[in-house]
């Protein structure tokens, strides 16, 4: 990028700084790749995707 | 016998021919008119956007399944309705004009006993100076789009990995966009792929939207229980571009985009710009610009669609402010109130207002996500006016089976990175998409059913629903047995 720093630094400041957000820690990290827990989520994620679709035709 | 035609052939007029097909006797005719070839499973475009996947990939030719299955394809746009006929046939009638090689530029009308009108969106590029395909940023609403934005990325990546860099502009294109997610899903997307090719270090990431807060995704947002909290969906959006370096500028209207420089206003009336190397924005969607006309010719267009464009359905048009909003203006039957034959499925049905609350800055510029109506409701819709219509055909003198985004779910599997090992996505889980507050009257959603998480469970997901949804859509056998 051929830019001036000034601007480079006007428009870092008008990003929120991600200072302030909520970060995953280092196990919380682990756990996103972790197989067996990986494995037992998409089991729970697709059963409660399952519940929904069943609730949402229930309604029909 | 009886005749039905279906403008569309996206995921909700699809799954409307297929269904009808099914459940209508070999005398009736189902005739599907769209302009493309092809079907296109939308959600994995995002993946052609960053070079994992090619067009041909996440598409398919229409012709041979509707021949194989009994469908009539006219490869056509519509351009009018004459939902009472004429007075030289009274038949009612939908005026289509071929896109068809050979055939191009010929206009037919085609006669109608029911019509479902899911013609989805018009990509609204026009609504920004400069933005889309062709101007100065790019988009992955379409294979086409998303195979030209991979083109440019890969080019991007080769540069840096001359030692240049860049900034890549993500979001959307205007003030009164949807498609949120999507636009989330390319960001993070595509700074998983900065890393897989190892010049992360080279790149600037942003996201530009016109969210109020992120995560908003045009559902003002989910609540979700998390470590013994109701946890905003902001919370779960900031943390992940927080851990990836991704910074973001919310409550933004873009409003000209020229090369390499994106001019965008914001909620406190403040005019911005930033520079790019690349831009990925969304435009805002309107309804496709069908006309309808009564039987002496009189234009009665207004009286069946928005002006937006979008088709006027049995929902509660009402003008009112947000705190009057209820569950019960969404529609049910999305069926047109003045005509009995017309339903509009998708995309294509007019929302009565907003599901986020709206914004406006002090010179009159909203600035807020429309409401969004993914793959799962559209197609539920599809398949639902689809039971309608069977009904009526038999006999029945109105819609026999509804269903309102406010009593229906929506699963969203939002991909956060392509790998079968390191990959990741975020899965949400919402009940119901439009908030009642009436029911759930703290957050307007049943929470024990309401859920987000990160991790490659997700990634997996998404792949199975890639190849899942498009085997369904082949019309495979079992495809009904797959849920919507």
């Amino acid at each position: 990028m051929s830019e001036p720093v000034t601007e480079y630094a006007q428009q870092k400041a008008q990003m929120k700084p991600a200072f302030y957000a909520t970060k995953p820690t280092g196990i919380t990290l682990f756990m996103r790749t972790f197989l067996p827990w990986q494995i037992w989520r998409f089991v729970w994620i697709n059963f409660k995707m399952l519940v929904i679709i069943r609730k949402s035709h229930r309604s029909n | 016998m009886a005749r039905v035609v279906i403008l569309g052939a996206g995921i909700s007029g699809h799954t409307a021919a297929s269904f009808l097909r099914k459940w209508l006797g070999k005398n009736d005719d189902v005739v599907v008119v769209s302009p493309l070839p092809y079907y296109n499973w939308i959600p994995s475009n995002i993946w052609v956007g960053v070079g994992l996947l090619k067009s041909e990939q996440v598409v398919f030719p229409l012709a041979p399944v509707y021949r194989s299955h009994g469908i009539e394809f006219k490869q056509a746009r519509a351009l009018a309705l004459y939902p009472e006929g004429t007075d030289a046939d009274a038949s009612p009638a939908v005026e289509i004009e071929w896109t068809q090689e050979g055939k191009v530029g010929q206009r037919e009308r085609v006669a109608y006993d029911f019509l479902i009108n899911a013609t989805g969106p018009r990509l609204n590029f026009g609504a920004t100076e400069g933005l889309g395909p062709g101007k100065h940023s790019l988009s992955v609403c379409t294979p086409d789009h998303a195979q030209e934005t991979a083109r440019v990325f890969l080019e991007q990546i080769e540069r840096m990995k001359h030692g240049e860099r860049k900034r890549f502009v993500v979001g959307t294109g205007h003030g009164t966009c949807t498609c949120e997610g999507a636009a989330f899903e390319y960001a993070v997307n595509l700074e998983f792929e900065l890393r897989a090719h190892g010049v992360r270090d080279k790149a600037e990431v942003v996201y530009l939207s016109n969210e109020y807060e992120l995560g908003d995704f045009g559902m003002d947002g989910v609540r979700i229980k998390r470590s013994g909290y109701v946890t905003p969906s902001n919370i779960l959006t900031e943390s992940l571009f927080a851990e990836r370096g991704i910074d973001w500028i919310t409550r933004a209207h873009v409003k000209k985009v020229e090369d390499g420089r994106a001019y965008y206003e914001t909620l406190e009336a403040e005019d911005r710009e930033i520079s790019f190397d690349m831009a990925m924005l969304l435009p805002p969607f309107s309804g496709v610009g069908l006309k309808a006309f009564d039987r002496k010719g009189e234009d009665i267009t207004p009286r069946v669609f928005a002006p937006s464009g979008f088709m006027k359905v049995d929902a509660d048009y009402q003008q009112k402010p947000y705190e009057d909003w209820r569950a019960r203006d969404w529609p049910r039957y999305y069926q047109s109130p003045t005509l009995n034959n017309l339903f509009a499925a998708g995309i294509a049905f007019a929302p009565p207002h907003a599901v986020s609350r709206p914004h406006v800055n002090s010179r009159g510029t909203p600035i807020f996500a429309a409401p969004p109506r993914t793959g799962m409701p559209s197609a539920t819709i599809g398949k639902v006016v689809a039971r309608s219509i069977v009904d009526m055909i038999r006999g029945g003198d109105k819609p026999t089976h509804g269903a309102s985004m406010a009593e229906m779910g929506a699963a969203c599997v939002a991909s956060a990175g392509s790998n079968p090992f390191s990959g990741t996505a975020a899965s949400m889980i919402v009940f119901p998409i439009v908030p009642d507050f009436e029911k759930y009257p703290e957050y307007g959603r049943d929470l024990d059913y309401t859920m987000g998480e990160i991790g490659l469970a997700g990634h997996w997901i998404k792949i199975l629903l890639h190849h899942m949804f498009l085997y369904k859509a082949r019309l495979r056998p079992g495809w009904s047995l797959i849920p919507e």
